[in-house]
């Protein structure tokens, strides 16, 4: 009787390594990395050798060098700064109008997407224009429209329309009164903060009495009082904190008070505006995604129409909102950079200046990536910690 | 089965790995600009496609201008044939990179030489073709009379100039502070100064004059006399090509000289076979410079006969009877009392 030839008597035989599955899996892993590896080489290989063919020098020690050139608005800045400096202040530029821009998006678009719900008749198809309407035109050309065929339409500054509370309107720009502070304000300031830190606290501790006796907490009077009657009691303590600086009119334009620019403005209700439609999409279809039986659960129980919407619907559907809502923020971030258009000093705008000016595209264009990366992974960190926390917990 | 699929598979993409890993990239020697515009049959030029009188697409959809004359020179130049040519428009922060890039040839779009572009931006620099100063223009009714009156006014600038460098250095120098409202497009900024979002609006005075003479309402507004800078634009081209250099400069040269001996479109045939030695050797006498450079002996007589002279090309986009009217002033010849001068055909 022949010997089997591959069994042995301890199991099934060996299988030889370039059968084994296992060894291929990790193979293909090494393989493709490899290949990866391989193409970004020779993509950093090929922009070598392409700048040093044209004489182009690379590194970044250039941002040590005199910006020279003037930037419209933003942080304190003078020409004789760096160009990290300048790059610095694009930076802020587009921090401030993408954040402001968020949180009027926020409000405009969830307002919107509620009115679309509406049942009144007249609301709901007016909110589904806006969207329909705001959705399907280009950004650029939004931007350009209200630069140039509104802000830049309002009279002149002499002419300026005068609203009430001391708000000029003019084409050079929106002036608004401005609270400067007095010296009594460093005295004021810990009441200020106290009332700040105690207003969640106390919204908290009513919650749970209402939620353990039953009868409602009045979270909002206890919060509200303490984050309005602690700064009153300061400012009856300490003085005065502010005084109100109203604008006046300079040689060319208003001084004084705060005043926001015409860019600045148009950029700022461009991305409110556009990205306001995608959200109140969102905030619909998030509202439509709560089972249409907790309302009639939550009317069944006698909750007013507004209670159902505040106690019942909202903080479900917030559940399906967060994420698109996450990818909304970050389109807006990302769509400050077509402000050039409307002659606002985005990030990107000055990055353009600087690389024209020193001629190191590639370098320039690598931080604008890496800047607009950095922002985009930070906001999307905050609001997945926030996801983290308002997600369907299963037991 | 599956297994033998697999192997293939592994085996493919290694192979990709190891062609990719051969294939170096294009590492090889310098290009030669000449060569590969004849190989392609065209030259690519970058020019102004907003600045009437320099460079402008017409609503004929054809580029007309100063600048773009001397573009369709340098076509004739090198394939006899004017119309041997591609218009790039570009915005002031573009050009470089089209020419970094390789994408255009040349660059004629009124642009200041200076020494950081023709260092550190990598490129090379022509003879002048065009003297000129920066310039502030403002309204009548501003009352505005010189630079130092406009304390803390808003001042409409475009990017990626020298213009708006030199605003800097002007007013800083004359410690006057201002509000600079930069745009990318030269159409927003002029939009935005004529619709009364800045005091004043500043770039080269040629451009000045030309985009006044495209307002609404020209009489309203006003150059002041101050000249903020020396702004001396010609060609410009990636840096280290010493043929082409020689091309593109030498054709300049060529019209200058044309203008000083009133060689024009008109007359060229006549001064083929002229008596005057510098004449004829610039007219197909000299064979060997020509040959050098790698163009045709008659390269200079085809530009000549098919665009003018620099006088000629000068007064056709710019002078009296333009909208322009622009005075030759420090553009005239040197012989004239002005700066424009070339070395001799010899």
């Amino acid at each position: 009787m022949p010997p089997e030839p591959s069994r042995s008597p301890a199991g099934p035989a060996r299988v030889a390594w370039w059968r084994n599955e296992r060894v291929h899996r990790v193979l293909a892993q090494v393989v493709f990395l490899l290949a990866v590896i391989a193409v970004a080489g020779l993509l950093y290989a090929n922009v070598r050798s392409q700048l040093r063919a044209r004489g182009l020098t690379t590194g970044y020690g250039f941002l040590y060098g005199q910006a020279g050139f003037p930037i419209g608005e933003g942080i304190e800045y003078h020409e004789g700064d760096p160009y990290w400096y300048a790059f610095l202040v694009g930076v802020v530029n587009t921090i401030r109008v993408s954040f402001f821009g968020i949180v009027l998006a926020t409000i405009l678009g969830t307002f919107t997407g509620i009115a679309r719900l509406s049942s009144n008749w007249l609301l709901s198809k007016l909110a589904g224009a806006y969207i329909e309407i705001i959705r399907n035109i280009p950004l650029l050309i939004q931007l350009v429209f209200w630069y140039f065929a509104v802000i830049l339409q309002l009279p002149g500054v002499k002419e300026s329309v005068v609203l009430p509370g001391s708000i000029f309107l003019s084409n050079r720009g929106t002036a608004l009164p401005l609270l400067a502070p007095t010296a009594a304000f460093s005295a004021w300031l810990p009441f200020a903060a106290a009332g700040l830190v105690l207003a969640p606290l106390l919204w908290r501790w009513r919650m749970r009495r209402q939620e353990l006796t039953g009868r409602p907490g009045r979270g909002l009077v206890w919060a509200g009082g303490a984050l309005l009657g602690l700064p009153a009691l300061g400012w009856l303590v300490a003085g005065q904190p502010f005084l109100v600086e109203l604008p006046e009119m300079g040689g060319f334009n208003y001084e004084g008070g705060l005043i926001l620019t015409p860019e600045f403005t148009a950029v700022l209700i461009g991305l409110t505006v556009y990205t306001a439609a995608f959200i109140a999409e969102v905030v619909r279809a998030g509202i439509q995604a709560v089972h249409v039986g907790q309302k009639e659960a939550a009317r069944a129980l006698g909750f007013h129409p507004g209670q159902t919407l505040r106690l019942v619907i909202l903080p479900q559907s917030v559940r399906v909102i967060i994420p698109p809502l996450i990818s909304q923020y970050l389109n807006l971030a990302k769509n400050s950079s077509l402000a050039v258009a409307a002659g606002f000093p985005d990030l990107f705008s000055v990055a353009q200046t600087i690389f024209n000016q020193t001629g190191r595209s590639v370098e320039v264009i690598g931080l604008v990536m890496g800047s607009y990366l950095a922002m985009s992974l930070f906001t999307s960190l905050v609001l997945n910690l926030y996801n983290r926390r308002v997600r369907l917990v299963e037991r | 089965m599956r297994q033998r699929r697999l192997l293939r598979g592994l085996a493919t993409a290694l192979l990709a790995v190891v062609g990719l890993l051969a294939w170096s990239g294009p590492g090889e020697a310098q290009v030669n600009i000449l060569d590969k515009v004849k190989k392609r049959g065209k030259l690519i030029c970058a020019v102004n496609a907003k600045l009437p009188g320099f460079g402008y697409l017409t609503p004929q959809g054809r580029y007309e201008g100063f600048d773009v004359d001397f573009c369709r020179a340098l076509a004739a130049a090198i394939f006899s044939d004017s119309g041997r040519l591609e218009f790039v428009p570009t915005t002031a922060k573009e050009r470089f990179t089209v020419l970094q890039t390789g994408e255009a040839d040349v660059l004629f779009r009124n642009t200041t030489w200076t020494i950081s572009r023709d260092t550190s931006v990598g490129l090379d620099f022509g003879p002048t073709t065009f003297y000129d100063g920066q310039g502030m223009m403002v309204t009548k009714k501003s009352g505005i009379k010189k630079l130092e009156d406009m304390k803390n006014a808003s001042i409409c600038v475009q990017t990626g100039t020298t213009t708006e460098l030199n605003l800097a250095d002007q007013f800083r120098k004359r410690g006057v502070p201002y509000k600079a409202v930069v745009f990318e497009d030269a159409d927003a900024t002029a939009g935005a100064y004529e619709q009364g979002r800045c005091d004043g609006f500043t770039t080269d005075i040629s451009g000045l004059i030309s985009r006044k003479s495209i307002m609404k309402d020209p009489g309203a507004h006003v150059i002041l006399p101050q000249v903020m800078s020396k702004e001396p634009l010609g060609p410009a081209w990636a840096h280290g090509d010493n043929n082409w250099g020689d091309v593109v400069k030498w054709l300049v040269y060529g019209l200058v000289i044309a203008e000083e001996f009133g060689i024009t479109s008109k007359n060229v045939d006549e001064h083929v076979n002229s008596k005057e030695p510098e004449i004829a050797r610039m007219l197909g006498g000299d064979k060997e410079a020509p040959k050098a450079m790698g163009l045709d002996p008659k390269w200079l007589y085809n530009a000549i006969k098919q665009v003018g002279n620099y006088g000629e090309i000068f007064a056709r986009h710019l002078g009296p009877g333009t909208p322009f009217s622009l005075e030759r002033g420090v553009n005239d010849l040197w012989t004239k009392g002005g700066l424009i001068y070339a070395p001799p055909i010899r």
